[in-house]
């Protein structure tokens, strides 16, 4: 009995504790700690403002943000990809323009409600045991051919393939995605659950090519330095080379708004955005002017993706769900 | 036993202990609120209900669930016979690492196996074959679910055989009754209430797990919720899909009060509590060994000797190791509380439902089950959309994963509360309120100390289902809590497995102490058997 008093003793205090002051911000982050941990202790380090970081899946995150409402700790949503920011951007409020100005407008929020802080590019990662760079193909519609018969590798349910799904809807029209996808079926593609199955895949020879963003790579080298793959990035206007980005937003229930933004404001700074060019493992792309990414990228601007407008994702989300339905693709 | 609770029915439970069952229950069903508040929200309920692919849905999700029971039983019972009621060599060893698989968390399970078997496996490696057959799907499902929930089944059963009455089979026996027949026509029928409720956990466990089904690209319900939640736009759909998960638990309940009913038919008579007499296998000693070193080897060395070969690998990339020792302390505090709280919560439940039979109390025992097959995520969102709203001062403490962990999990600690007390005669209960001993006093007199060792069985159950929680730990912890799962989660989402295996290999090493004390653990209730 004694134990059980102590034990409710305990949790009353553990309870009471928390709760934050000015100096702190409470950042909701659905980019992986692993990956961005050094970028938040620059900042506590450079700005003494605390910063509290709950990690999560994105999605899970944006969902937690619907549910909590008007009473959401956080004051930052981080986010991996523009579909997640999409989902709460009732949630969040617009950032000033000093901030938005520093991003090209095809990587930021129509209404400003958030912008993107890093940039990916969809690509074929490819075995380099069992293909040359010039037997790839550069077009993605080139996959449905059957010489690819079992040897290409999908993550149906995962955000990046499926962003990817709403580009060609977009650009190439429903009807041409519809057929696309129904023809990659009959070539039996092997299914993942996210991108770093499908490049370790490649990297065991389970599949010769993978739709994945370019930065799996390096974090399948990290572990497998001596992996017979590499990227090859498709040609400009093809669905399968849209870039997206990992977006940031401040949200209306934050309780000081201007420190929030201080953070934005940090993590569009030269300093943040070079960490994806010389520390981060993953080497996406920085999207301030003046800084050029990682050795061996190709730059941004020759990265012509699709003609589409991101922030149309989130409200576009439904029908590439309906339609990766009605072909099979998911349940 | 049934008939000697029949006679407290006629008794009025008192009010304390139906208040006290009531809100227990009532907090249970949280989730079950916030799913109906969502479906009511524009669930389309009849548009999914209406649609092919939801039946199908259903379908894989119980054909999953069935598959899994029937292994869980086929490897569970046996083993626990073998360790229990036999003179296999070893049995000690055998019984503790046939329980051990418990504490590998179903997707790290998922993870060792592919990354043994699968494609570009170990296996492949060392036989130098470019291509293995494919076990994702169903049968890598199977066999991923089997290996984290059999021991539900080995534990529970192991438990009924140590208590059975051997004046059962010894009468049996004196009747003519030949070895094999004995034990399908005995020893089966009574240990059938511990097999059916360890079945029952494990079809929960299958139902609401996501960990396996995603990594081996199986659909059930639980990843088209996932999937549905990833998409974003609209949470209702979801909550309709998580109430027929509702549904196919009601129909596991059902399915398993008719076995626990039946089996209750050959319990019964005081009996005291003697050693059990030994089977010698003789020549069944080889192929029983035979069958426990196959289980073990595939269900504990296995998985634990691919997490030592990642770590080995991580050494070879010159990688500093860091005993996780925060995320150890946590994970046990966390889980450390969750258990006490659970099994105190499950004592009202239980004793109403057993002591004070009628039809409410089965109800309200049956209703304390109708969340624990919902996903984690679920009960997560459940549990944020209250607690932000209506609970600020609790919302992201520790005392609300405790209690994340109590929704999730308290059927487990319940079972075991419930199979102690099954075993405890009412009449010690009855001879003490007769000599003048209020229901309290009795309680904490005579009650308590009988049912200690289920009780303990019950709250070690949600202590190691709550050390490898993951979805509900990942949004209801404190800012900045890590526990071992999701430091395992943080790290395999960057593909850093050779990291990824120490705060795994330590989940396992610390939470088998706990099993050794639940393996360990007789139960005293003598003085009846039924």
């Amino acid at each position: 009995m004694k134990a059980l008093v102590c034990m409710v003793a305990l949790l009353a205090v553990v309870a009471g504790c928390g709760g934050g002051s000015d100096d702190t911000i409470t950042v909701y982050s659905g980019r992986e700690e692993e990956l961005v941990a050094p970028l938040f202790e620059l900042f506590i380090e450079e700005t003494g403002i605390e910063v509290e970081v709950r990690y999560g899946d994105s999605a899970e995150l944006a969902a937690t943000i619907a549910e909590e409402g008007e009473n959401s700790p956080a004051d930052v949503f981080w986010a991996q990809d523009p579909g997640s920011l999409g989902a709460v951007e009732d949630h969040l409020d617009p950032l000033s323009e000093g901030i938005l100005g520093q991003v090209s407008e095809q990587y930021r929020d129509d209404e400003g409600r958030w912008v993107g802080t890093s940039g990916r590019s969809r690509v074929l990662v490819y075995s380099t045991d069992a293909l040359s760079e010039d037997e790839v193909p550069d077009s993605v519609f080139d996959l449905a051919d059957p010489r690819w018969k079992g040897r290409v590798g999908i993550a149906p349910t995962n955000a990046s393939f499926q962003a990817f799904v709403t580009a060609m809807r977009l650009s190439a029209g429903d009807d041409a995605t519809r057929q696309w996808l129904l023809d990659l079926e009959k070539n039996d593609p092997k299914e993942y659950e996210k991108n770093t199955p499908i490049v370790e895949a490649v990297a065991a020879g389970e599949v010769d090519l993978g739709l994945v963003n370019h930065y799996y790579l390096y974090l399948v080298r990290k572990e497998q330095p001596d992996a017979p793959i590499a990227n090859h990035f498709l040609a400009a206007g093809d669905p399968g080379a849209l870039v997206s980005v990992a977006g940031v937003g401040v949200l209306e229930s934050a309780d000081e708004a201007s420190t929030a933004e201080r953070f934005v404001e940090f993590l569009l700074s030269p300093e943040a955005q070079r960490f994806y060019v010389d520390d981060a493992e993953e080497a996406e792309y920085p999207l301030i002017e003046g800084i050029e990414p990682r050795e061996g990228l190709p730059p941004l601007d020759e990265l012509a993706g699709p003609e589409v407008d991101l922030t149309s994702f989130g409200a576009e989300h439904e029908a590439t769900i309906e339609l990766l339905r009605e072909t099979g693709y998911l349940t | 036993m049934s008939r000697a609770a029949g006679r407290g029915a006629a008794q009025r439970p008192p009010l304390p202990l139906i208040f006290a069952a009531g809100a227990v229950v009532a907090l249970l069903l949280l989730p079950l609120a916030y799913l109906g508040i969502r479906v009511a929200s524009g669930g389309r309920v009849l548009e999914i209900l209406g649609e092919a692919s939801t039946w199908r849905l259903v379908w894989s999700t119980a054909l999953l669930a069935a598959g899994v029971v029937a292994a869980s039983v086929l490897v569970g019972v046996p083993l626990a016979w073998l360790v229990t009621r036999t003179d296999l060599p070893a049995r000690r060893i055998w019984s503790a690492a046939g329980a051990l698989p418990l504490v590998i968390p179903s997707y790290v399970a998922a993870f060792c196996l592919l990354g043994f078997f699968g494609e570009r496996g170990l296996l492949g490696d060392a036989l130098g074959v470019e291509r293995l057959p494919e076990i994702r799907g169903y049968w890598g499902s199977l066999a991923a679910l089997t290996l984290a929930t059999y021991p539900y089944v080995f534990l529970l059963t192991q438990a009924a055989l140590r208590d059975l009455d051997p004046s059962l089979e010894e009468a049996a026996r004196g009747l003519g009754t030949s070895g094999w027949r004995i034990f399908l026509r005995v020893t089966g029928p009574a240990i059938r209430p511990a097999v059916g409720l360890g079945a029952l956990l494990v079809a929960l466990y299958t139902f609401s797990d996501f960990g396996v089904v995603s990594l081996m690209d199986y659909d059930t319900l639980t990843r088209a919720i996932y999937v549905q939640y990833k998409s974003l736009f609209d949470r209702a759909p979801a909550a309709t899909l998580a109430l027929l998960l509702v549904a196919l638990t009601a129909v596991a309940l059902v399915v398993e009060s008719r076995t626990r009913r039946r089996g209750r038919l050959y319990r019964g008579g005081p009996g005291s509590l003697r050693p059990q007499p030994i089977v010698r296998l003789g020549r069944w000693t080889a192929p029983a060994l035979a069958f426990c070193s196959v289980l073990v080897g595939l269900f504990l060395v296995l998985p634990a000797g691919v997490l030592a070969y990642w770590l080995t690998r991580g050494l070879a990339n010159d990688r500093k190791l860091e005993i996780p020792w925060n995320e150890a302390v946590n994970s046990l505090t966390a889980s450390g509380l969750a258990a006490v709280v659970a099994v105190i919560a499950a004592l009202p439940v239980a004793l109403l439902a057993l002591r004070y039979r009628s039809r409410t109390s089965r109800l309200l025992e049956r209703l304390s089950y109708a969340g624990n097959a919902l996903p984690g995520l679920v009960i997560a969102l459940s549990l944020v959309f209250f607690a932000a709203r209506y609970a600020t001062p609790v919302y992201q403490t520790l005392a609300l994963l405790v209690f994340a962990y109590i929704v999730r999990f308290f059927s487990q600690g319940l079972s075991g509360v419930e199979s102690a007390l099954e075993r405890v005669n009412p009449r010690y209960e009855e001879a003490a309120r007769s000599l003048g001993r209020g229901p309290v006093q009795t309680l904490a007199l005579v009650t308590a100390p009988l049912v200690r060792s289920g009780v303990l069985a019950g709250a070690a159950l949600v202590f190691l289902s709550a050390m490898k929680e993951l979805p509900a730990t990942l949004l209801l912890r404190p800012i900045g809590f890590e526990t071992l799962a999701t430091e395992i989660w943080g790290l395999t989402q960057v593909g850093a497995y050779s990291r990824a295996a120490l705060p795994a290999l330590t989940l396992i090493v610390v939470s088998a102490p706990v099993l050794y004390l639940v393996s360990s653990s007789r139960h005293v209730a003598s003085g009846s058997s039924g």
